[in-house]
């Protein structure tokens, strides 16, 4: 008994390692395991055998023999899943390299690029935006800024006049702001002390367009009016902008200058790792007339201001050399970048 | 500003022109201060191998006609023969010989070189080819007496030199003078500063030129003194070299010693030839409108009553005050007899009146700027001085005129300092005791003590008034780059306001949506507006470039329909770009109503790809509009547009460019587009979305399609269903439109999905019938019919 049952067992696992496909497996299953099958009939006939010993011994041989084909079977079931799933990966392969159109992404303008980037590292330094018109006042644009009527400085600006009229008035008291300095009036005459602000934004001047000037340009301003802010403050927040924007290799320092709505003015200068010096733009300490006229009292507040183009940081960042083909909208230009 | 380093180092020891390190500290030293040093140019230096030589013998080759052979000495008794180009030496003539070996300036070496077989043994020398100006007529010829053998340059009087360029800024009118920026950096440096401080002492009779002040605001001050025994020369060597380098060209004596008082003092003046002044006096008056004066550079100019002229005492006007004189009154070869007129006028006088007439001079932009009207004295006496020189019979006459108007600002201005406020702007940790350290050897003299000082104004800083005025000096000979570097202690935060970060939102979307930013011009021309269908008043530039760039825009649009017209005509069609930027409609008062808009176009794409973009935009920025299909926003398609209306105003546009327009702008694609007012758009932060649960019950689906009039929106019906099914719709979709013959004409079919689902049960067959009933109902009062 027990030799036909190893016998029969053999018999089966021979025939489940020839199977070769998902449906002979299911049907050896069937045909090995089921009611019909080898092992199954001898099991019927343990009864016949003599003693219990031997009930006993062929009853364990079958039930072994049941397990062996079981697990044979849930094996080679398993491998031919494989090999199924193994074929299909091997039949489907594709070239990536097969582009059929290009990215689809939009690009921002250089401009954008730059004036967010600048907005970041302030928002980071604790600064937070603000915002003005482009058509400005005579008063936010000259006088509040410590240039009266008359005074010499405007003639530096090259402004560009439009021919609003106040109601009843007469024209020529409305420029295009030539700086983005009105915009520190502005927040100066609506929030109350301490401000940090920039002031990134569209400026004009009367200026015939080059390969380094356009007469609509953007720049970056700050102002920081607190208490106790001093001009050593001027110095470490321009330092720290140089090294959070350009990077920790490089350093600033600021030289005497003048500019009319700060006193004391300078310059300030970025200079590179490799020692040379770029002129960046200009700052101060903020005049007291243009304290007095934001309604602030010089006496209390103090603050400082500071300036830049943002169209040079984009050109330089890319290495464009002329900055009018920023202004171009020529498609292959801005896909670029 | 250009400043030759020997001739500031008259006024104190700066730096050794040949010292490249000093040269360079100096310039940094001036740097510092403000005056900003450009560029540092070496001039005068001279050319090593070049050497006297006299001319022994000249000998024409009979085979050679535009060269000579030259036999010179140089001093070492051996005769050395040259080939020449020049032939205007004479025997005996001292000349500059170029030995063999010497590098020339134009890069050139001497060499031994044969013409006719016969070598040359250097070269004769030219001025042009030493770097001796521009002169090339011939051979350098040398002073009679000349030692010969010995370098050129000795014999000239030429030494290495520097010139700096020096940007000088609007606030410091001193630095247009070298005693003002000798002072600054003598200061600043510790040495000791030496200017010139002649005293004037008339040694002759009695002579004045009169002189009526009418208009003693805007001449605040006139003086003249008159000068006889004049004798019209060549200026000194010495001044004629200096003033050269300084770019302006000697002429004579007088006009050299005038030009030289003024590049030294900051100081314009005006020499006239007493003989022919009218009248030997002068009249200070402002122009009657309309009179006119030739100036002197011949020009005819005419006045208007804001401009101050200089008349002679018969009233003829002979300069404009502080700007040019007139072509009349000049020295001439024969003047013996001078008056020096030199005067203080306001700035704003004599900048209005330049400006005007466009008419720029080295007097005028001094004056504009502000000169020291107490400096007049000093200028008299520098200028007597110096004059000497070549006047040895030169006669001061008692009878100085010094006539003074109202105008005249006060000797005496001085301002209190605290050193309290200079340490709370500066963030520095000085005494009141450092204060005369600092200020003293500039000229603001500190007086008195504790910690409040007066501190007096000098009469050269018309610039300086008030205490921060000071407080900038005092960082600036404290040093700039000595104030420290330190951060606020700020109690506030960085962040963007919600408009930026939506601003930025609505950015990142379109880029995301496949659309390029673009930055067309904000300046159009006059016609372009109406080009585009866009009517209406507009602003325009007074002072325009270009006519072309002189109206501002009221609509984004008119500049991305050229972007996209070149585009197009470089072979890219289909571009897709975007613009958010500032219009500018006219508004009631002093400013536009000026806003932020968003314009989208996209070429080569119809309306929906347009509405697709409204779509997406409001549902990530949470914004909405009733599209208004009955408004067709003005240049846009009459039957693909809509107006996008949120409450009462319209917010934006929606659909195609009118065929008209594109055809004026020579677009050849479609164009749809997409127009937002973003004050509108960004201004309101919707309110966060309130969560709702999701059903774990199962859903089920109903399709229904509806045929209904074209002219009837599909948005409607949409809302009817969403309205009919009630709350079991989750979820709505337009999945299909068809039109078709078997519709009907001016009829589609739109085929809507609708997903159902309870909150809490199982949707039964009579739930799903309801909603059904509800929805056809709801469909039917639009005229829509269920399609069998």
């Amino acid at each position: 008994m027990i030799d036909d049952i190893r016998a029969a067992r053999d018999a089966a696992l021979a025939l489940v390692e020839d199977a070769d496909s998902l449906e002979s497996v299911s049907a050896l299953d069937t045909q090995l395991l089921g009611k019909k099958g080898q092992l199954a009939v001898l099991k019927t006939q343990l009864g016949s055998l003599a003693t219990v010993d031997e009930k006993r011994a062929a009853g364990q041989a079958v039930n072994e023999a049941v397990q062996v084909v079981s697990t044979a079977l849930e094996h080679r079931l398993v491998e031919l899943r494989e090999a199924a799933v193994s074929l299909r990966v091997q039949a489907e392969r594709l070239d990536l390299t097969e582009y059929v159109g290009k990215p689809t992404r939009g690009h921002a303008h250089l401009v954008t690029q730059a004036w967010e980037r600048l907005e970041d590292v302030f928002i980071g330094l604790g600064f937070q935006v603000a915002e003005g018109p482009e058509v400005e006042t005579d008063w936010h644009n000259f006088e509040a800024l410590n240039m009266g009527e008359g005074h010499p400085a405007r003639g530096e600006f090259d402004t560009l006049f439009v021919d609003c009229a106040p109601a009843g008035g007469e024209p020529g008291r409305t420029v295009l702001r030539t700086h983005t300095s009105p915009v520190q009036i502005r927040t100066m005459l609506t929030q109350e002390p301490p401000i940090y602000i920039v002031a990134p934004g569209r400026v004009f001047r009367r200026d015939t367009p080059d390969a380094t000037h356009m007469p609509v340009f953007h720049q970056i301003e700050g102002l920081v009016i607190d208490r106790d802010i001093t001009m050593a403050d001027l110095a470490g927040t321009i330092e720290a902008f140089t090294k959070a924007f350009f990077g920790a290799g490089f350093t600033s320092r600021l030289r005497p200058s003048y500019f009319p709505f700060t006193e004391p003015s300078a310059e300030f200068d970025i200079q590179r790792p490799d020692g040379s010096w770029l002129e960046l733009g200009g700052c101060g300490m903020v005049h007291p007339n243009v304290l007095a006229a934001g309604g602030l009292d010089p006496e209390e507040w103090s603050g400082f201001a500071f300036g830049f183009g943002i169209d040079r940081m984009a050109v330089m960042r890319h290495q464009v050399a002329d900055i009018r083909d920023m202004y171009v909208n020529d498609i292959r230009f801005i896909e670029q970048f | 500003m250009k400043i030759l380093l020997s001739w500031l180092n008259e006024y104190g020891d700066f730096a050794d022109p040949t010292d490249d390190a000093a040269v360079q500290r100096l310039a940094d030293v001036m740097t510092g201060l403000g005056l900003e040093v450009g560029d540092i140019a070496r001039v005068g230096a001279t050319v090593d191998g070049v050497i006297t030589a006299r001319v022994e013998r000249l000998v024409q080759h009979p085979d050679a006609a535009k060269v000579q052979r030259v036999y010179v000495d140089a001093g070492d008794g051996h005769e050395r023969h040259v080939w020449c180009g020049a032939f205007n030496m004479a025997e005996g003539d001292i000349v500059p010989l170029a030995t063999l070996g010497t590098s020339m300036p134009n890069g050139m070496t001497i060499e031994r070189r044969g013409i006719l077989g016969i070598d040359s043994e250097g070269m004769l020398c030219a001025p042009d080819e030493l770097g001796l100006g521009s002169d090339h007529s011939g051979i350098l010829i040398l002073p009679e007496g000349t030692p010969l053998g010995v370098p050129y340059g000795e014999v000239l009087g030429v030494r290495a030199d520097v010139l700096f360029d020096l940007d000088v800024t609007r606030n410091r009118p001193d630095c247009w003078g070298y005693v003002g920026i000798a002072r600054d950096v003598a200061a600043r440096l510790g040495v000791e500063f030496r200017p010139p401080s002649p005293v004037l002492l008339a040694d002759g009779d009695q002579r004045s030129a009169p002189i009526e002040l009418v208009d003693g605001d805007r001449c605040g001050r006139f003086t003249s003194i008159v000068l006889s025994g004049v004798h019209i020369a060549p200026g000194a060597d010495w001044m004629q070299r200096r003033l050269a380098a300084a770019g302006m060209r000697p002429i004579s004596n007088v006009v050299d010693v005038s030009n030289y008082v003024m590049l030294e003092l900051n100081q314009p003046n005006h020499a006239y030839d007493l003989d022919t002044l009218g009248g030997g006096g002068f009249r200070v008056r402002v122009a009657d409108e309309g009179e006119q004066m030739r100036t002197l550079d011949g020009e005819t100019r005419t006045f208007t009553s804001s401009d101050l002229l200089i008349c002679d005492a018969h009233d003829e006007p002979i300069g404009i005050g502080g700007v040019m004189g007139g072509l009349d009154t000049e020295i001439t070869e024969a003047t013996t007899t001078v008056v020096l007129e030199i005067a203080w006028f306001h700035y704003l006088s004599v900048l209005q009146t330049s400006a005007r007439l466009g008419l720029r001079s080295e007097a005028s932009a001094r004056y504009e700027r502000g000169c020291d009207p107490y400096i007049i004295e000093t200028a008299q006496a520098r200028f007597v001085e110096l004059l000497r020189e070549t006047c040895p019979n030169l006669v001061v006459h008692a009878g100085m005129v010094d006539a003074r108007g109202p105008g005249l600002p006060s000797l005496e201005r001085s301002t209190t300092v605290r050193i309290s406020e200079v340490n709370r702007i500066l963030g520095t940790r000085l005494v009141a005791d450092d204060l005369p350290g600092l200020l003293d050897p500039i000229g603001f003299t500190v007086d008195g003590d504790g910690d409040t000082r007066r501190v007096a104004i000098p009469s050269w800083r018309p610039d300086s008034d008030v205490e921060i005025d000071v407080i900038e000096e005092v960082a600036r000979h404290h040093g700039y780059a000595n104030l420290g570097k330190t951060v606020p202690k700020s109690t506030v935060h960085g962040n963007l306001s919600v408009r930026q970060q939506r601003r930025r939102e609505l950015r990142d979307l379109l880029l995301g949506l496949g659309i390029s930013e673009a930055m067309p011009n904000p300046f159009l021309a006059p016609d372009t507006l109406s080009k585009a269908g866009i009517e209406g008043p507009t602003i325009s530039i007074t002072n325009p470039l270009v006519v072309e760039e002189s109206v501002l825009r009221t609509s984004l649009r008119p500049g991305l329909l050229e972007s996209i017209a070149y585009n197009e005509s470089h072979r890219r069609p289909r571009v897709k770009l975007f613009e958010i930027g500032h219009v500018y409609p006219p508004g009631s008062g002093e400013l536009p109503d000026e806003y932020e808009a968003l314009c989208v176009v996209l070429a080569g794409a119809d309306a929906p790809a347009a509405m697709a973009v409204w779509r997406e935009i409001s549902n990530s920025l949470g914004v909405g509009a009733r599209i208004d299909q009955d408004r067709v926003p003005p240049g846009l398609h009459a039957t693909r547009s809509a107006t996008l209306q949120a409450g009462k105003n319209p917010t934006g546009a929606v659909g195609e460019v009118d065929p008209r327009v594109l055809s004026r702008f020579e677009v050849a694609e479609r164009v749809a587009v997409l127009e937002l007012n973003l004050d509108e758009v960004l201004g309101r932060e919707p309110k966060p979305a309130a969560w709702k649960p999701v059903s774990r019950m199962p859903s089920s689906d109903l399709d229904l399609a509806f045929v209904m009039d074209d002219t009837v929106p599909a948005e409607k019906l949409d809302k009817a269903i969403r309205q009919g099914a009630g709350s079991l719709l989750v979820d709505l979709e337009l999945f299909d439109v068809f039109r078709g013959s078997s519709l009907g004409d001016g009829r589609r079919s739109l085929a809507f999905r609708l997903r159902l689902q309870a909150a809490d049960r199982n949707l039964t067959d009579s739930d799903i019938a309801d909603v059904r009933r509800g929805a056809v109902a709801a469909a039917a009062k639009l005229g829509a019919e269920l399609r069998g």
